[in-house]
């Protein structure tokens, strides 16, 4: 089955990317920018609130929560200083969005986190980047300095008495602090963990206060909606699930990279515009949305890439980042490889996490090394068990999807390693230069 | 006149219903599903939760099924309108049984479980037994995360530790002490202590909450003495007290009958201390079971008169004076026994007991009431201090009878008494909880009365304002949400000038002033002359925090004041305790919850003593020495004739014997050579004595000079009652017997008593306590039956049914008039002030781990081992400037004696004051006190005195040491 009809990509955050001064303010607004700020400053905040309900915007950090209903949770009546906080954490396996968008056009980011801060506002943000990615702390980091250079950040925004702050806040490389309650403790200097909720951040987030976390992509897509409206935004994507966004394709396929196109391409699409899989091979199974994920196989070439269509065939739309396998890959050796991943990131608060990525590491260890049994099968599901749904926060989550979802589909692959006392692939095949032979 | 503990306030509560494993309930709103189902009876099994802590939700064991997506942790999840819980579906029970599989797989063995070997009650071992896991064969054991034995008396395991954060909690959330949390992530996550430091050298106070809290081998006791842990069911559970500091903390021993020594003791639940313990309390209790213990009275030989002292090092010091230096003198602070012992020779009790009531009688014939004298203690039970104080106020028709809250808290009860017509606190420490602003001045609450200090840090999390005033910064500065480090002595100056801003800002209770006070208009015309700008002059602490402070106060709904020796131990202590009771009365701060004043307690029962008389002028509850109409009362009740002249105080007792005016004395259980000022004087007092008899259980300093030592009980071997700092009044339990021939007290007293000549037939300490609960209204209705396992308050009109008055004056003060009585103070500086020769001002206190002479807490093997010697701290400033390194040796040295002690750097003392504990004989600080006192507490100026210090220039060749110059 294949859709009616094409889709296309949809440039809009990517759309300069190829200038070389993309990243600074002059390159920037030369291509328009800061002229959604102006605009939006000319708006009431809490229009703009209803402009980005109204468009239908749904964080792009995984969830796919409303964004613009996420603002309105903001209590009316509580004193304390709003905080938005931008969560660039951006650790998850196969997810490359925010970061190349950060390092190719910061400036989109700080427009978003202006209009959006005084949409909720709140005159101090955050900006809470993953630690390791020190280049693209710098560009932010410059970028800041020139918007407030430019009288675009600080106090009395183009004479329009908003003020606002931001700052640049690098993370220590944990992957919990992606989790926003996890950010937010780590951003008051706790250890990273995350917290109870309820409460959630927008009633007491940051220093108990009233807080709005947003991811980047979802901030950024803010100025282009201010400017171009409701309309042209809900004409991409589906009913539910509006707009574009990043598709970032990596592993065997020809062209990897972020292809910005709208919500409920499929696959097959995005696969054609990326060359294919690498020549020669065919593809074994995918992510839709990062490791956390579960895993689809090429059944689901034809399923429409947005949050309900995915979710409808068992697996989640999340950070769209599609990590596609060809028949070279091991998949319990992928699957090994993905939760040693969550053992070691696991911020260790909760015990099925802690001891069940831990033990799950084990156990995949000896399935793939042709130790195992089979009953070691029913082992990780028990151990999934506990994690889906039953751990403190969503790590747990992420971590059983592939182990299940690897077994539902490719059950007979583990058993293989149980019957062949090792691993059946030859892994040399599955790399880069491998794949050639 | 009171009021008793506050009902909660009637609000409407709102419900929700749901079910729970088919069952319909209603519960308030809020509640947790976990607590719902409990109190329907239905168990749903939990590692981390424990009702004593907030829920935190991490062990995920008590999942259940509410028809959602996911499993909710029970503890965490409110129950909702409608919800139908099923608490143990088979595939609930499937995830705890695969959760408790994957915990299981990496702890010890159950046999080399640190918790199963011991107490036997590992939580994490019972959850397995229910489902029936006792091997796993699938998952084999990880690396390990470590053990860690740095701490001498607890021991941690981290393999068995599941990460629940009860000890996180208890550490941080009960005793405030933040100092665990986590560590690592993953598989190698653990709990740290401070950033990931061995316990033994974190910041850890070892007050043990956290092995209390630990439900698995992960945190346990180490034995002491070689006692092994047990299980409890093997043990015999004593409930008691514990025998340390004012705050009177309920607890259990678990006693070894087979080897005759305690395994551990626990915090038990009582409305003050709630089952918290400090290190003291929980470890510190190994010193009755010292072989050092007396076991046989004593008396002295012939050889060995004229009196004088025995030991070695007292000696070398007497003999310096001569110009000789001493011998090596012996670190280590106890008295050395096979120097001293010789000069004495075992008798029966019967010789020595007729020897004490020969000669005690003969000097009372030859030189009358005055010749006599006793120093009881604060250590022994209201019916001890009772029986002490009738003997010398019976037998001896004398009122010189004294113990050692001269030395505590004196002025702060002269001033009270003059004040509000009592000596007793207003409310208890537990009261903060109640108030918006709290000041807590002169004390060193973490370290002194530790339990109590987790309140105040519990309270201030809950939103009470801290306003720490001291000159030290203690660990309460840590907690204090304004820390005011003023100068030492000048108290009343920065009182003054907070007052003044108060009255400024026109924050005083104009209808409290009008209508419970007098002398309002002196008062305000003497903190007229101190304006923020002269008290920050004074006191060095700036202007606006002086301002902040009174803008705080005099605001507060409800302010309440707690102090310390810092405020009573100054030649001014009774006009330090005047402002702060000046300080809560033009605010309207007293008789209200969360309002009042409460001087926080020393000993364990210096209230019990005081109250019970052991007082030069007051009889039991306080009646008047000097008072016609007291003094009838007692006559009545005692049936002899007493004498109407009030009594000596200690510091005047020593005078007077170096005037000839006393000449015998009875000593129970004081030791005034390390606690008195100026110990040089006491020791020349004491030689001179005609006779001395001395009731002790080791020998102490005192004992050198003594005629007769009888061998006494300590706290374990006794029953008794004793009355905390809150008024609470509670039975202490026997635990042993006595050693040897050691006798109790009160048995002593009354042979003493009987062998001159008085019909005294004790037959127990509760005939005793019924004795004297007639003669003290405010033990009105109290009886051993009804102070049950929790003790109760004073006063308390219905004993049986109340706890007792929490809140005294609500609607009069005790004083004649009703009305609180203010007296203006004007500010006076310290008696020594530095000069050039003494530039530094010394301070002296006390250690978390030690009590007062040491006695205790260095027989003790968890306190010496935490905190083995004596040290100065200095600023690291000025041990800059003097050439002092950390570790190293130094002397101090005062216009009256030196010492030689290590130095401890310390970023908590204010530049310019050293800070010295007493405990410690090697290098005993009040050899450089001064023994100027107040002039009408009484009481001694530890807190001010001028030294210098110096590092020793020959290193090697120094021990620690004291000597008189």
């Amino acid at each position: 089955m294949s859709s009616d009809t094409e889709t296309t990509l949809t440039p809009v955050l990517s759309e300069n990317w190829d200038r070389p001064d993309s990243f600074t303010l002059r390159g920037y607004r030369e291509t328009g920018g800061y002229e959604a700020l102006r605009k939006a400053l000319t708006m009431e905040p809490d229009g703009l609130v209803d402009l980005v309900k109204a468009s239908g915007l749904r964080g792009r950090g995984g969830a796919g929560f409303p964004t613009g209903m996420k603002w309105g949770f903001l209590p009316k009546d509580n004193p304390k200083p709003r905080y938005l906080v931008v969560n660039a954490d951006e650790s998850e396996p196969g997810t490359c969005k925010d970061i190349p968008l950060m390092l190719a056009n910061p400036h989109v980011l700080l427009e978003g986190i202006a209009i959006s801060a005084y949409a909720v506002k709140s005159s101090l943000a955050f900006i809470y980047v993953r630690g390791e990615v020190l280049h693209v702390i710098r560009r932010l980091k410059h970028a800041v300095a020139e918007a407030y250079n430019a009288g675009l950040l600080g106090k009395n925004i183009q004479g329009t008495g908003f003020d606002l702050d931001v700052v640049v806040h690098a993370g220590a490389g944990a992957y919990i602090c992606g989790e926003e309650t996890a950010l937010l403790d780590s951003l008051e200097g706790y250890r990273g963990q995350p917290r109870l909720k309820p409460p959630f951040p927008a009633v007491a987030g940051l220093y108990a206060s009233p807080t709005v976390v947003n991811n980047v992509e979802s901030i950024a897509s803010v100025p282009s909606i201010v400017t171009n409206g409701v309309e042209w935004f809900t004409a991409m994507g589906t009913e539910k699930s509006a707009g574009f966004g990043f598709f970032s394709l990596s592993g065997h396929v020809t062209n990897p990279g972020q292809y910005e196109a709208p919500l409920g391409i499929t696959l097959r699409e995005l696969l054609d515009m990326a060359g294919g899989i690498r020549a020669g091979h065919e593809l074994k199974f995918w992510t839709p949305g990062g490791s956390s994920t579960p895993i689809f196989t090429d059944e689901h070439l034809d399923t429409p890439l947005d949050f309900e269509s995915v979710g409808a065939a068992g697996s989640m739309l999340g950070t769209r980042a599609l990590q596609i396998f060809d028949e070279t890959t091991c998949v319990v050796r992928a699957v090994g490889r993905w939760i040693e991943f969550y053992a070691h990131e696991s911020c260790g608060k909760c015990t099925p996490c802690r001891e069940g990525n831990f033990w799950m590491v084990q156990v995949l260890e000896r399935l793939e090394n042709g130790a195992g049994t089979e009953a070691d099968l029913d082992k990780l599901l028990d151990i999934c068990d506990n994690l889906l749904g039953r751990a403190f926060c969503a790590l747990g989550d992420g971590a059983a999807s592939p182990v299940i979802s690897s077994i539902q589909y490719f059950r007979q692959e583990y058993i293989d390693h149980v019957e062949q006392g090792g691993c059946p692939f030859d892994h040399r095949k599955s790399t880069v230069w491998g794949g050639e032979a | 006149m009171t009021q008793t503990n506050h009902a909660p306030a009637d609000t409407e509560q709102r419900t929700v219903s749901l079910t729970i494993d088919g069952r319909e309930l209603t519960v308030p709103e809020g509640t947790t599903i976990w607590q719902a189902a409990k109190e329907a009876g239905i168990e749903i099994p939990a590692l981390c939760h424990d009702e004593r802590y907030d829920p935190v939700g991490v062990c995920r064991m008590c999942v259940v099924d509410t028809g959602g997506r996911t499993f909710p942790a029970s503890c965490i999840r409110p129950c909702e309108s409608g919800m139908e819980v099923a608490t143990s579906t088979p595939e609930v029970e499937r995830s705890r049984a695969v959760l408790t599989e994957l915990l299981l797989a990496d702890q010890p063995p159950r046999e080399e479980d640190p918790k199963q070997t011991t107490t036997a009650d590992n939580e994490l071992i019972e959850v397995a037994d229910n489902y029936d896991i006792a091997t796993i064969d699938d998952l084999f054991k990880g690396p390990g995360r470590g053990t860690d034995t740095s701490n001498p008396v607890i021991a941690v395991d981290h393999d068995s530790c599941i990460l629940c954060d009860r000890c996180v909690r208890a550490c941080d959330d009960v005793q405030g002490n933040d100092v665990i949390g986590r560590s690592g992530k993953g598989y190698s996550t653990r709990i740290a202590f401070d950033l990931n430091d061995p316990m033994g050298e974190s910041s850890c106070v070892t007050c043990g909450e956290c092995v209390s809290a630990c439900p698995t081998g992960a945190l346990t006791n180490k034995p002491i003495n070689n006692i092994p842990i047990r299980p409890r069911s093997e043990l015999d559970a004593v409930d008691t007290v514990c025998p340390y500091c004012g705050v009177g903390c309920a607890l259990t021993y678990y006693v070894d009958r087979e080897r005759g020594g305690i395994s551990f003791a626990e915090g038990r639940n009582q409305p003050g201390n709630q089952g918290r313990l400090c290190v003291k309390g929980r470890y510190g209790w190994d010193y009755a079971a010292s072989p050092q213990r007396l076991t046989a009275p004593l008396i002295r030989v012939d050889s060995s008169y004229p009196k004088g002292p025995l030991s070695a090092d007292v000696k070398d010091e007497a003999q310096q004076s001569n110009g000789k230096r001493g011998r090596g003198r012996k670190p280590g602070g106890l008295v050395p026994y096979e120097e001293v012992l010789p000069h004495f020779r075992e008798a029966t009790w019967d010789e020595a007991l007729d020897l004490v009531a020969r000669r005690l009688g003969g000097i009372f014939a030859e030189s009358g009431p005055e010749g006599i004298a006793g120093f009881g203690s604060a250590k022994c039970s209201n019916e001890e201090a009772y029986l002490f104080q009738k003997l010398i106020r019976t037998a001896f028709r004398t009122n010189n009878v004294d113990h050692c809250t001269r030395l505590c808290h004196a002025s702060s009860v002269a001033a009270l008494f003059e004040g509000v017509g009592s000596g007793a606190v207003s409310t208890t420490y537990g009261d903060i909880t109640n108030a918006d602003v709290a000041i807590i001045t002169g004390s060193n609450a973490t370290a002194n009365h530790p339990v109590a200090s987790s309140f105040f840090k519990q309270a201030r999390r809950n939103g009470t304002k801290i306003i720490y005033v001291d000159p030290r910064s203690g660990t309460v500065a840590d907690h204090a949400d304004i820390f005011c480090q003023l100068k030492p002595g000048t108290d009343v100056a920065l009182y003054n000038g907070i007052m003044h801003e108060v009255i400024r800002l026109g924050l005083v209770d104009r209808d409290f002033l009008a209508s419970r006070t007098t002398n309002y208009e002196e008062l305000a015309r003497t903190v007229e002359a101190y304006p923020p700008e002269l008290a920050a002059q004074i006191t060095g602490v700036d202007a606006d925090t002086i301002r902040e402070i009174a803008r705080l106060w005099g605001e507060a709904n409800a302010g309440v004041i707690y102090w310390g020796m810092g405020i009573s131990q100054h030649t001014t202590g009774t006009d330090n305790a005047r402002c702060l009771i000046a300080m809560c009365s033009i605010t309207g701060n007293v008789g209200r919850p969360g309002t009042g004043l409460h001087p926080l307690r020393g000993q364990n029962n210096v209230q019990g003593a005081s109250d019970a008389g052991l007082i030069p002028m007051f009889y039991p509850n306080y009646q008047s020495a000097g008072d016609e109409k007291a003094r009838v009362l007692f006559e009545e009740a005692w049936g002899t004739e007493l004498n109407p002249e009030k009594g000596l105080t200690v510091t005047e007792i020593i005078k007077s014997i170096l005037d000839g005016g006393v000449r015998g004395m009875y000593m129970l259980g004081e030791n005034p050579f390390l606690s008195d000022p100026n110990i040089n004087k006491v020791r020349k007092a004491l030689s001179q004595l005609d006779f001395l008899v001395v009731q002790d259980i080791f020998l102490t300093e005192t004992a050198e000079f003594a005629d007769v030592i009888l061998p006494a009980s300590s706290y374990l071997e006794k029953d008794g009652t004793y009355t905390n700092t809150d008024r609470r009044v509670q039975r202490g339990r026997k635990v042993f017997d006595p050693p040897g021939d050691a006798r109790v007290d009160w048995e002593i007293v009354q042979e003493i008593a009987q062998r001159l000549g008085l019909d005294w037939n004790y037959r127990s300490p509760q005939e005793v306590f019924d004795e004297m609960v007639p003669l003290m209204p405010d033990y009105a209705n109290l009886s051993y039956d009804n102070l049950g396992s929790e003790g109760k308050l004073y006063p308390n009109p219905d004993p049986e049914h109340t706890d007792g008055t929490v809140v005294l004056f609500d609607d009069r003060f005790n004083t004649a008039d009703g009305l609180a009585h203010l007296v203006p103070a004007e500010w006076l500086p310290g008696k020594e002030l530095p000069s050039e020769e003494y530039p530094y001002v010394l301070n002296t206190g006390r250690l978390l781990e030690h009590w007062h002479t040491g006695s205790m807490t260095r027989r003790s093997f968890a306190l010496d081992s935490i905190a083995p010697r004596a040290e100065a701290y200095v600023h690291p400033e000025d041990a800059d400037e003097l050439g002092l390194k950390d570790g190293e040796l130094a002397r101090v040295t005062s216009r009256r004696g030196e010492i030689v002690l290590n130095v401890k750097i310390s970023h908590r003392e204010a530049r310019g004051n050293i800070f010295i504990p007493f405990h410690f004989r090697e290098a005993a600080a009040n050899l450089l006190t001064i023994d100027e006192i107040d002039p009408m507490g009484k009481i001694p100026e530890f807190k001010f005195c001028a030294v210098r210090i110096a590092p020793v220039a020959d290193r090697v060749s120094t021990t620690v040491g004291g000597s008189a110059s």
